[in-house]
């Protein structure tokens, strides 16, 4: 397996693990019922705002660990730059994760249409922005494997 | 995906090349040892500058190197 397959493969299980450990820490913190909306807006609002910024800071150490491990194991160096083929299965990549978010942001819209709670909609444009995540490190695996 | 009908020689190529690696050839042409790989699977089609350069690097005319179509043994 290649290092692009296996950091495809580490992509997927680290955006899992920081997904559902967020999850699991901010879930408790949900303000109950009975609480002004503004509440429960600043509570959504960090929320998402927090995981984006966690979840950078931990790809990003997860990725050194990741190199680290692979030179050790390997003894080969990571490849130092982006070729043809690696920018053409990125773009593919970033494709098919936007499609999936803009999917998932129009469900969201349209959970607002059918009258659904707020938390609903909030809901469902986080768990569009964790599945965009993991379809594109899927596709880029999947590239990677079979081919452009 | 992998049904591409540019074809190709790099493998037979680089061990007449006094057994030239996989890496030594990327070196060469300036991209990574994941797509050399490729290539020789077959699992994708070059781009043209990409082609002249592995050419280049055999020193051999690109039709010499690549094939369009279903000769997959020369």
């Amino acid at each position: 397996m290649t290092y692009q397959e296996k950091k495809s493969i580490v992509s997927v299980i680290s955006a899992i693990l920081i997904f559902v450990s967020y999850c699991l820490f901010m879930y408790p913190r949900y303000p109950g019922g009975g609480v002004a909306l503004s509440e429960v807006l600043h509570y959504w609002g960090s929320f998402v705002l927090y995981l984006t910024l966690f979840s950078i800071v931990a790809h990003i150490i997860i990725s050194i660990i990741f190199n680290i491990v692979f030179r050790l194991t390997t003894n080969e160096k990571e490849p130092t730059f982006a070729d043809e083929l690696d920018k053409l299965i990125n773009l593919k990549a970033f494709r098919n994760s936007f499609f999936v978010f803009v999917l998932g942001f129009l469900f969201a819209m349209g959970s607002l249409i059918f009258y659904q709670p707020l938390h609903v909609m909030f809901m469902i444009l986080i768990s569009a922005g964790f599945i965009s995540d993991i379809a594109g490190s899927v596709t880029k695996l999947y590239h990677y494997r079979r081919g452009v | 995906m992998g049904k591409n009908l540019v074809g190709n020689h790099i493998r037979k190529l680089r061990f007449n090349h006094d057994e030239m690696t996989q890496q030594q050839l990327a070196d060469k042409v300036g991209v990574t040892r994941q797509t050399i790989v490729a290539l020789e699977k077959g699992n994708y089609s070059p781009s043209l500058e990409l082609a002249f350069r592995i050419a280049l690097a055999f020193n051999l005319p690109l039709e010499e190197v690549f094939f369009y179509g279903d000769q997959t043994k020369q």
